[in-house]
C-alpha cells in the first residue's frame, strides 16, 4: 500500500503558542490546535471560504528582518526576533500558514472588532430567540454572549424582510433572521451540486432566495438548516417542535445504504426529535441525506408490530421461541438473513442457521447511487454478514435459490430476520407453502403469513454495530426505549438458537463481543468498546474479489473498478 | 501667484469646435500613428516606458502604472487580460465619460499599446449601465477602428492581434472596484473577492491574470508611449507626473473640468481662479477634494507638517487654498486625490445634510457582501436621515463616528473606507454643527438654501 506522502508542516505562532500545521492550514484551523477559539460565522472546514461575514478578524505580522542584511531583527527586551504587526486586521479563515506568521486573539483591536462586528450583525436581527427554533444552538447568541457588547445602540426601524418564505418541501427560511454568511449558497452549490439559492437585493436589503421557479429540494436540503449559524434556515420537520436544550443526543448511523453516515439521534422521553450528521471526515464529512434523517418515523408508524402471535393468536415470547424451536426441530429450515441487521445479530442469525443446520440467504437491496451519500447498495451492512460468515458470496436479487427449494419441498419452515419475503422475491403461494417464523418490526405480507411473530427493535432502540461499504466497522447506541411488546432481536435469536440446541450465546453486545473477536478472524483485535466514534477500518482482502455493487460516493471509489484502471 | 495655465494632454480635443468622434477626424490629428510606431517596438521596451513615467493610476488609488504591469503573473501560460474600468461612478467624478462621449479613439489607441506592450489578446471595456450614449460611441469607435485594421487580428500588419469587448454593467457603483468588476463582466453578482488570494495580477478574470486600468490612465499610455517616459515624467510634479483632470462641481462660479498638470496647480487656484470663486454673497465652507469618499477638508483650518522636497524635508503650513493637487500632497494632509471629483460646499450647506446626502449613496450602493459595511452604511444613513427628517440628539455624532470607526479597515475591498471616511472626516471637522443641529434645524433657515436630503 503506498503511503500518502507527509504534509509539509509549517509553524506558526498563535497567541504565543508555537504550533506545526500542514501547508494550506488556515489560521481558524491552527488557532483551533491550540485551543484558542476565533469566532466566526460564513467560514465552514467544508466549504470555500468567502471571507464575508468579518467575525474572524485577528491581528498578523512576520518576524522582523532587516531589510538590507535579511538578518532577523531582535528584540532587546524579549531575547527574540521582533514582530512586525500589521495596522490592519486580516481575517483568519482567509490567512493560510505561511513559516513565522503570527496571529493574536486577544489585542483590544481584536475585541474591538469583534464587538463590531457582532453590534452590526444584530442591529437587523429581529432578536425574536423565545420563539426560534435555532436559540441554544445559534451562534449568533453563542458569540454575542462571548464576544458582544451586551447593549445596543440602535434605535432605528430594523429593515422588514420575508418571514416565512418556504424554500423547498423541507427547509422554511426567515430573512430577516439571515445573516447573509452564504453557507446555504455555497453547500447547494459546491456538494449537493444544486445551485438553486443566491441573493436578490444588495446592501442591507440583500435577501436569500430561490431561482425564480425552482425550489431547494434536493435530497442534501436539511444540510442548509444545520450550517445556518442562525435561525434563518429551519426544518419543516423540527420547526417548533421541541426546544434544543432539552433533547438527548446519542450517535448513530444512517441506515438508508451502505454509505453509513454518522448521525446523532435528538430524542426526549422516548420520542426522536430529529436526527442530524456527525462529523466523519472519513465517510460523509458533516452531511446527510434529508431522507435518511426522516427514517426515524417508522418508529411510530402504525404498522409497527407490538405484540408476539403464535398461530395469529397473541402471546408470550416463551411461548414463541418453544413454537419456533419445534418448527425448526422438524427439519428442512432456511434461514433469510438481513443486511439491515447489526453485526452482532447476523453472528447470532449464522449460529441460528448452524443449529438449525439451516441454510442462510440474504436480501438485496439495490437501487441507484446518487455519487453524494447514498450508494447503490441500501442494505446498510451487507459487509457485516460476510465478515461474519454468514453468507459467503453476495445476495443474489429475489431469494430465486430459496424459491427454488421450497418449491421442490426441500424447504418447509422460513426463519425471517426482518424480511419481508414477498416483496423480497418470493411468490404469495411460496409463502403459504411453508411455515415462517417472523423476526421484525413492522407488519406486511410476511408476518400477516407468518406461525410465529416476534417483534423486534430499530436501529434507534438498541446497541450495535455496521459494517459500511469502506469496511469500516461503526458503532450505534440506543436513543429510546423499546416500545412496548418489542424485545431486542439479540435476546430472540440467543434464545431461539438455545431453545434449538445451539450453544448458551451472550445477549448484550459487550458480552458477545468477546465471542465474536473470539470466532470472526477479521474483527478478532477488536472489542465493542474499543471502536471509535468514527469507526476502525476491518481487513477487507479476504473480500476483495467480490464485485460489489456500488459506484463513487463522496468518500468512497470502488476498489475493483481502481483496480481495472490500474 | 496667478493660476497656471491648463495644460491639456488627454482634453485636447474635447469641447474643441467641429472634433467629432469618429475615426477620420481623429486620424486628422494624427491619430492612431503612436500605435503604428509602438508595435514595431518591443514590448518590453513600451512597458519600460511606462515605469520610467511615473505615471500614476488616476482611478482613485494612485497606483503606480508601471508597478501594476510588472506585478502580472506572465509564468502561468495562461492568458492575460485587459479590463478597461469605464464604470465611473464615483460622485463628483465625470472624466471619463467626457473622454469616451468626444473623443473615444484616444482610448482605443491607448488600450490597443496597453494591450500590445502586456502581450494582451482580449480587452474588455466595463462600462457603467448609466452611459449608454457612451457604449453606442464606443461600439461604433470599435468597429471604425477594427475596419481600419487598428484592433482584431494581425493590426496594422504587425502580427500582432487583439479584440476589445464592450461590456455594460447594471447600474451598481460597487462594479467600479476591479475585484467586483471581474465578477461582474464573469456574470455573477459584484462581490469584491478577497484578496489574498484573488489579486487580479495573478488570479483576476477568469482565474486569469488581469491588469484593470482606469480610462484616463490607458489614455496617458498613448501620450506616454508618444513623447517617451522621460519626457512625460518631467511633466508635473516629481512623484506626481502628467497632467490630471479635476472636476469640480458645487459652489463655485464655473463648474467643469480642468486638466492641469500635477501639482502645479493649489486648491485656491482652482477654486478663486480657474472656476471664478465663490457664488456671488457667499464664502468656501469645506471641499472634498477626491470623489466623495475623499475626506472632507474644511477652509480655515491648517495643515502642518514636514514635506519632502527634492532631498530635503522642509516645513509646510498650508490652509486648504494652499495645497497642491497631486496625490502625495492630499494624502499628506490626510484626504486623498482619489478619481479628481472637486465637490466645494459654501455657507449655505448644512453639513449634516450634506452628509446625509453621502450617506444615503453609499448604503444604496452597498453591495452587502461583508458585514460592516453592509449594516454600517444603512446604520448611518438611518442616522442622518433621522437627524434631519426627524429627532436629532446630540450624541448621533460621536455615535455615527463610532460606527464609522467600525467600518473602515475591516471590510473586503475599500468601499468600507469609502463609507467610512466621509462621516469621519465630517464629524471630525464639523462635530460642533452635529451636536448642535436640532437647533440649528428649528431656526429659521437662509433664503434660498438648497434642501440636499
Amino acid at each position: 500500500m503506498i503511503q500518502p506522502a507527509a504534509p509539509e508542516l509549517i509553524t506558526v505562532n498563535v497567541d504565543g503558542k508555537e504550533v506545526a500545521v500542514p501547508k494550506g492550514t488556515n489560521m481558524i484551523e491552527a488557532a483551533l490546535r491550540v485551543g484558542v477559539d476565533v469566532p466566526h460565522y460564513c467560514y465552514h472546514s467544508k466549504l470555500t471560504v468567502v471571507g464575508n461575514c468579518r467575525m474572524c478578524l485577528v491581528e498578523t505580522g512576520m518576524p522582523a528582518v532587516d531589510p538590507a542584511t535579511k538578518a532577523p531583527v531582535m528584540d532587546p527586551a524579549t531575547g527574540k526576533q521582533k514582530v512586525n504587526w500589521s495596522p490592519r486586521p486580516a481575517i483568519a479563515c482567509a490567512t493560510n500558514a505561511a513559516p513565522g506568521l503570527h496571529v493574536r486573539t486577544t489585542t483590544p483591536m481584536v475585541k474591538d472588532c469583534r464587538e463590531g462586528v457582532m453590534e452590526f450583525l444584530l442591529i437587523n436581527h429581529p432578536l425574536d430567540c423565545p420563539i426560534c427554533d435555532q436559540a441554544g444552538e445559534c451562534k449568533l447568541q453563542e458569540q454575542s454572549a462571548g464576544y458582544g457588547r451586551g447593549y445596543s445602540r440602535f434605535i432605528e426601524n430594523k429593515n422588514v424582510k420575508p418571514k416565512r418564505t418556504l424554500l423547498g418541501p423541507r427547509v422554511m427560511l426567515d430573512d430577516e433572521r439571515c445573516i447573509l454568511c452564504s453557507r446555504c449558497i455555497r453547500f447547494s452549490k459546491e456538494i449537493a451540486k444544486d445551485d438553486v439559492l443566491g441573493f436578490t437585493d444588495r446592501g442591507s436589503y440583500s435577501t436569500l432566495s430561490c431561482y425564480p421557479g425552482k425550489k431547494l429540494e434536493n435530497n442534501y436540503s436539511l444540510n442548509t438548516v444545520d450550517i445556518c449559524p442562525v435561525g434563518a434556515l429551519t426544518s419543516t420537520d423540527f420547526r417548533f417542535k421541541m426546544r434544543v436544550w432539552f433533547l438527548k443526543q446519542t450517535n448513530s448511523i444512517d441506515t438508508e445504504s451502505s454509505v453509513g453516515a454518522n448521525t446523532v439521534v435528538w430524542s426526549r422521553e422516548g420520542t426522536v426529535y430529529r436526527v442530524t450528521p456527525r462529523q466523519n471526515d472519513d465517510v460523509n464529512d458533516t452531511w446527510m441525506s434529508d431522507s435518511g434523517r426522516l427514517l426515524y418515523k417508522d418508529i411510530r408508524s402504525a404498522s409497527r408490530l407490538d405484540a408476539v402471535r403464535v398461530n395469529a393468536a397473541e402471546s408470550a415470547l416463551d411461548f414463541a421461541v418453544a413454537a419456533a424451536a419445534e418448527l425448526i426441530s422438524k427439519g428442512g429450515v432456511a434461514v433469510v438473513g438481513s443486511g439491515r441487521s447489526s453485526v452482532e445479530e447476523q453472528f447470532l442469525t449464522r449460529k441460528l442457521a448452524q443449529a438449525a443446520k439451516a441454510e442462510a440467504h440474504l436480501v438485496a437491496r439495490l437501487g441507484e447511487g446518487d455519487k453524494i451519500l447514498i450508494s447503490a447498495d441500501r442494505n446498510p451492512n451487507v459487509r457485516g454478514a460476510l465478515v461474519t460468515g454468514l453468507i459467503s458470496t453476495l445476495p443474489s436479487a429475489g431469494l430465486a435459490s430459496l424459491g427454488a427449494q421450497i418449491d421442490s419441498g426441500a424447504v418447509k419452515t422460513v426463519i425471517s430476520i426482518g424480511e419481508d419475503l414477498v416483496a423480497a422475491g418470493l411468490t404469495p403461494e411460496q409463502l403459504a407453502s411453508v411455515s415462517v417464523v417472523f423476526i421484525g418490526t413492522h407488519a406486511g405480507q410476511t408476518s400477516a403469513a407468518a406461525k410465529v411473530v416476534i417483534p423486534s427493535l430499530s436501529v434507534f432502540e438498541k446497541h450495535g454495530t455496521f459494517i459500511n461499504q469502506q469496511f469500516r466497522i461503526q458503532r450505534f447506541a440506543k436513543a429510546v426505549p423499546a416500545p412496548a411488546g418489542a424485545t431486542d432481536d439479540l435476546v430472540i435469536l440467543s434464545r431461539i438458537i438455545l431453545a434449538s440446541g445451539g450453544p448458551a450465546l451472550g445477549s448484550d453486545v459487550g458480552g458477545l463481543w468477546a465471542t465474536i473477536a473470539a470466532e470472526v478472524p477479521a474483527l478478532a483485535t477488536m472489542a465493542y468498546g474499543n471502536i471509535p466514534d468514527t469507526g476502525l477500518l476491518v481487513d477487507a482482502s479476504s473480500w476483495s474479489a467480490l464485485e460489489f455493487a456500488e459506484g463513487q460516493t463522496l468518500h468512497f471509489k470502488p476498489a475493483a473498478k481502481e483496480a481495472a484502471r490500474a | 501667484m496667478p493660476a497656471p495655465e491648463q495644460h491639456r494632454l488627454i482634453f485636447r480635443h474635447i469641447d474643441e469646435p467641429g472634433y467629432t468622434n469618429d475615426l477620420a477626424c481623429y486620424q486628422r490629428g494624427g491619430g492612431y500613428e503612436v500605435l503604428k510606431k509602438a508595435v514595431l517596438r518591443k514590448p518590453e521596451e513600451l512597458m519600460d516606458e511606462v515605469k520610467k513615467s511615473g505615471l500614476r493610476g488616476r482611478g482613485g488609488a494612485g497606483f503606480p502604472c508601471g508597478v501594476k504591469w510588472s506585478l502580472v503573473d506572465r509564468k502561468s501560460g495562461k492568458p492575460i487580460y485587459l479590463v478597461v474600468n469605464a464604470d465611473e461612478s464615483e460622485p463628483g467624478t465625470f472624466k471619463d465619460r467626457y473622454i469616451m462621449h468626444q473623443d473615444p479613439h484616444q482610448l482605443i489607441e491607448g488600450i490597443m499599446i496597453s494591450c500590445f506592450a502586456n502581450k494582451v489578446a482580449c480587452a474588455y471595456i466595463y462600462i457603467r449601465g448609466e452611459f449608454p450614449e457612451g457604449a453606442k460611441i464606443l461600439e461604433k469607435a470599435i468597429a471604425e477602428a477594427r475596419a481600419a485594421n487598428f484592433v482584431g487580428p494581425n493590426i496594422v500588419g504587425s502580427g500582432y492581434g487583439c479584440e476589445i469587448y464592450v461590456h455594460r454593467g447594471a447600474g451598481a457603483y460597487i462594479c467600479g472596484e476591479e475585484t467586483g468588476l471581474i465578477e461582474s463582466l464573469e456574470g455573477k453578482r459584484p462581490y469584491p473577492r478577497i484578496k489574498p488570494p484573488y489579486f487580479p495580477a495573478v488570479l483576476g478574470l477568469y482565474q486569469c491574470p488581469t491588469i484593470v486600468n482606469n480610462v484616463e490612465t490607458l489614455c496617458h499610455v498613448k501620450h506616454i508611449t508618444d513623447m517617451g517616459g522621460e519626457a512625460y515624467s518631467k511633466i508635473g510634479t516629481p512623484g506626481n507626473t502628467g497632467t490630471r483632470i479635476l472636476c469640480v462641481s458645487g459652489h463655485v462660479q464655473r463648474p467643469g473640468y480642468y486638466e492641469f498638470e500635477v501639482g502645479k496647480c493649489t486648491m485656491g487656484q482652482l477654486l478663486n481662479e480657474v472656476c471664478g470663486g465663490p457664488l456671488p454673497g457667499r464664502t468656501f465652507k469645506a471641499v472634498i477634494p477626491g470623489g466623495s469618499s475623499a475626506k472632507v477638508l474644511k477652509f480655515g483650518e491648517r495643515y502642518k507638517g514636514k514635506r519632502k522636497v527634492g532631498a530635503d524635508m522642509v516645513d509646510y503650513d498650508w490652509g486648504v487654498e494652499d495645497i497642491p493637487m497631486d496625490f502625495d500632497s492630499l494624502a499628506m494632509i490626510g484626504s486623498m486625490g482619489g478619481s479628481g471629483g472637486v465637490i466645494v460646499m459654501d455657507d449655505s450647506v448644512s453639513m449634516v445634510e450634506a452628509l446625509g446626502n453621502i450617506n444615503a449613496f453609499y448604503s444604496h450602493e452597498s453591495c452587502g457582501q461583508c458585514t460592516p459595511c453592509r449594516e454600517g452604511s444603512l446604520w448611518m444613513k438611518k442616522i442622518t436621515t433621522r437627524m434631519v427628517h426627524g429627532t436629532a440628539r446630540p450624541e448621533d455624532g460621536a455615535l455615527l463616528k463610532s460606527v464609522a470607526d467600525q467600518i473602515a479597515g475591516r471590510t473586503i475591498c475599500a468601499f468600507g473606507e469609502a463609507c467610512a471616511w466621509p462621516t469621519q472626516s465630517f464629524i471630525a471637522k464639523f462635530g460642533d454643527e452635529f451636536k448642535g443641529y436640532a437647533q440649528a434645524k428649528a431656526a429659521p433657515r437662509p433664503e434660498g438654501t438648497p434642501e440636499l436630503v
